[in-house]
């Protein structure tokens, strides 16, 4: 009795302030549609939860972690070693990541084999697009902070086909290096774009991408008839899978971080040579090995050069595919796009693999 | 302007080697005529532009054979065994004229040999023994770095053994013909061989080069302590300094032989090949010493190793055991300190270090079997959480079908907005 008095009093004092009963009215009439492909909605759902994951195993580890050349691997050990679960939430944090990025290349991929990119959604892939670079960035730039022998010449490595980018290479290269090489300038500029810059950018981009696909509802693939398509409603049946999702994604994360600890690896030492097979993370091993593949010069281009245009051109394509990928009445050239993404599915799986073997 | 033109060709022709009119011959002939001008061209001489001449007189300059190997112009013809080393040292103990050509090499082979036994016994017209094309062969003679060179450190060992190892030869000398056999056998032969490691000890690292003879006779200990310096520092201050003084024939060889020299270990010490019981009966003082020894070095060894494997284990889990794998290093470093303190021969300085190393090993094992814990027990919480888990999404099933079931408008025919 008295619970329930205290429940409508407080939803009667937010109501005055917040108008939140307009939110659950909007909630309440939010519906996704049921089809063959429903279950693609959910890599959405999963980039977002790992996002989550992400956020918070990364407050907890800057408790500890210290971002410069001196602390920076002593840090990470000591979270992993005397930090009560510790060696937990850096492997949460690891395996999430890669589990994060892996889950948005699905995800986009489902939205281009569902065509959910055509109108009125360009803005929604565009900012899916851009939470898939900046995801990377995040990769990019938190793969350093271990300060490990790996890490830091990989991150050399990266940094230098940065700054071999035409016109804007070199200042591009120093802008990420602090200097002409990676240092300590370099970790604190990473650190900084990885708990500032990168969240700052990322939280408004998501926000941006969530409202408008509450604007314009979830899309539904051209071969599905929208006439008779079903309709689920999202709260609570939709989000109550969703959440069974996400358990199962909590599950599948702590196992991998238990069973497979990250490995922390050996101190950077900018003084040693570097270590034979050196390789970027996995989602960067496509470019890296397309890059170690080109020759050093092609016709009157730089090979490296030819290959940065070449992944410009990709990035460009990929962008524009909701203006090139569409049709003047709005639906969607299928079979281009098909192809398009199978080859580039076929690269991305085809190069990684190579790249991490050879 | 002509000039001009024509002034590469002129520097093109200033740079080109002088004309060796002894190769252009010897190259047109057969057999054992032909062959020194085939095997010159990848000569260290030649390579430097110094002709045939050099060594033999004569005029390489001249096409006629009869001006060309004139004894008015020097030609010598070849160069008797006995006289090689006074020909080779005529420019190869000049610094002046090695200045220009090898400005860091040595000018001292020639008095070296003097010295050897080799050099000796050709003073006194003994041709057969050794001289410099013995070793280094003759006009395709190489740099000792480079890898074809019969001075190279890969290939001395056999270099030497070619005399040293033919019993026919060595048999009017009264020398063993087994050195290179039972070195081959040696640690040293397989850490130049096995390892790659050049810096091992070869023939001449002992016995010298240019003034090679063997070191037994003075200096054994000093010769092996040049390289084991600790070794020889315990060995020094030891009871066996004394009984086992090096100048006679004794110290190192006594207990690790001189060419075989195999890896040591324990049973060294004790067991039936023991080398200490050649000399110590076992229920002496000496012979106790050892087995104690044994039994300390092996506890020791087999401490750490139970350490390792544990570390290993845990680090198969992918349990961060780095500390305490930095942590056995040192513990085997302890085992190294404990085998070189063996040299003194006195159980209080054995001890030491062993019972450093097996403090070490206690403790180490204590982080692998932590780490190894600490590893069930994330399994055990593993465990847990996924159960808890599994019951989340199957309580989440039940709820979703309780939802539905119930006829709340779960599931609705819509028009897409």
């Amino acid at each position: 009795m008295i619970a329930e008095r205290t429940i409508n009093v407080t939803s009667a004092w937010l109501q005055d302030r917040l108008g939140w009963r307009t939110l659950k009215e909007v909630a309440s009439h939010k519906t996704v549609p049921v089809h063959s492909s429903t279950h693609w909605y959910y890599f959405g759902g999963i980039s977002l939860f790992l996002f989550t994951i992400q956020i918070i195993t990364g407050v907890l580890l800057l408790l500890y972690y210290r971002p410069t050349v001196a602390e920076a691997f002593d840090s990470v050990r000591f979270i992993m070693t005397k930090v009560e679960f510790g060696w937990l939430i850096r492997s949460i944090h690891s395996w999430s990541a890669n589990l994060l990025i892996f889950m948005v290349f699905v995800h986009m991929f489902s939205v281009i084999f569902t065509h959910a990119y055509r109108p009125p959604r360009e803005l929604t892939w565009g900012s899916g697009i851009a939470l898939l670079g900046v995801m990377m960035a995040f990769g990019f730039s938190g793969y350093l902070l271990p300060w490990n022998t790996i890490s830091y010449f990989a991150t050399k490595v990266g940094a230098d086909v940065a700054a071999s980018t035409p016109f804007i290479g070199e200042g591009l290269g120093r802008f990420l290096r602090g200097g002409d090489d990676v240092a300590g300038a370099t970790l604190t500029r990473f650190f900084a774009f990885h708990v500032a810059v990168l969240p700052a950018a990322a939280i408004g981009l998501l926000m941006g991408h969530l409202l408008l696909v509450q604007k314009n509802g979830m899309s539904t693939p051209p071969w599905i008839s929208m006439e008779k398509v079903r309709q689920m409603r999202f709260f609570p049946n939709f989000f109550l899978r969703e959440l069974m999702v996400w358990y199962l994604a909590l599950g599948v994360l702590g196992s991998l971080a238990a069973i497979f600890p990250w490995e922390l690896g050996e101190k950077a030492d900018p003084f040693a040579p570097a270590p034979a097979g050196i390789r970027p993370e996995w989602y960067f091993l496509a470019p890296f090995y397309t890059l170690k593949l080109i020759p050093s010069h092609v016709l009157f281009m730089e090979g490296e050069l030819l290959g940065i245009f070449g992944f410009g051109l990709l990035a460009a394509l990929l962008v524009t595919l909701p203006a090139w990928g569409v049709r003047k009445d709005g639906s969607a050239k299928t079979r281009m796009v098909n192809g398009a993404a199978i080859l580039l599915a076929s690269y991305l799986v085809v190069f990684s693999i190579l790249g991490y073997v050879k | 302007m002509r000039t001009i033109r024509w002034l590469p060709l002129l520097a093109s022709i200033a740079l080109l080697p002088a004309k060796d009119s002894c190769v252009e011959c010897h190259s047109n002939l057969d057999g054992n005529l032909q062959r020194p001008a085939a095997l010159f061209k990848g000569d260290v001489h030649a390579v430097s532009h110094l002709s045939c001449a050099g060594c033999h007189g004569g005029d390489a300059n001249s096409d006629d054979p009869t001006v060309a190997m004139s004894p008015a112009k020097g030609f010598r013809g070849k160069v008797a065994r006995t006289g090689i080393p006074k020909l080779c040292a005529s420019c190869h103990s000049d610094p002046n004229y090695m200045r220009k050509y090898r400005p860091q090499q040595r000018v001292d082979q020639y008095q070296l040999y003097l010295t050897s036994v080799h050099g000796k016994r050709l003073e006194k017209g003994d041709a057969r023994v050794a001289t410099c094309i013995d070793c280094h062969s003759v006009h395709d003679i190489r740099a000792v770095k480079d890898a074809a060179a019969p001075v190279h450190p890969l290939k001395l060992p056999a270099t030497c053994g070619h005399c040293h190892a033919d019993a026919a030869r060595m048999a009017s000398y009264k020398i063993p013909t087994t050195q290179l056999e039972e070195y081959r056998g040696s640690v040293h032969w397989e850490a130049l061989t096995k390892r790659g490691d050049l810096s091992a000890p070869n023939c001449a690292s002992c016995h010298g080069n240019h003034g090679a003879k063997p070191p037994n006779v003075e200096s054994v200990a000093a010769v092996c302590g040049s390289c084991h310096v600790l070794h020889e520092k315990f060995f020094a201050q030891s009871v066996h300094n004394a009984a086992f003084p090096s100048g006679q024939g004794g110290g190192c060889m006594v207990c690790h032989s001189n060419h075989g020299i195999h890896k040591p270990s324990t049973a060294m010490l004790a067991g039936k090949d023991a080398v200490c019981s050649q000399c110590h009966e076992a229920d002496s003082n000496g012979g106790k010493m050892a087995v104690q020894a044994a039994r300390r070095l092996d506890g020791l060894a087999n401490a750490l190793q139970v350490s390792e494997q544990q570390l290993a284990l845990a680090d198969k889990f992918g349990m961060d055991i780095a500390e305490a794998q930095l942590r056995l290093i040192e513990g085997k470093e302890s085992l190294i300190k404990a085998r070189l303190a063996l040299h003194s021969f006195e159980e209080q300085e054995v001890g030491k270090p062993v019972d450093a190393g097996l403090l070490i090993a206690k403790e180490t094992k204590a982080a692998a079997d932590a780490a190894l814990h600490e590893k069930d027990v994330r399994r055990i919480g593993l465990a847990a959480s996924v159960l808890f888990i599994a019951v989340s999404i199957l309580a989440l099933w039940f709820l979703i079908r309780r939802i539905e079931t119930n006829g709340s408008a779960t599931l609705t025919r819509r028009t897409i907005l």
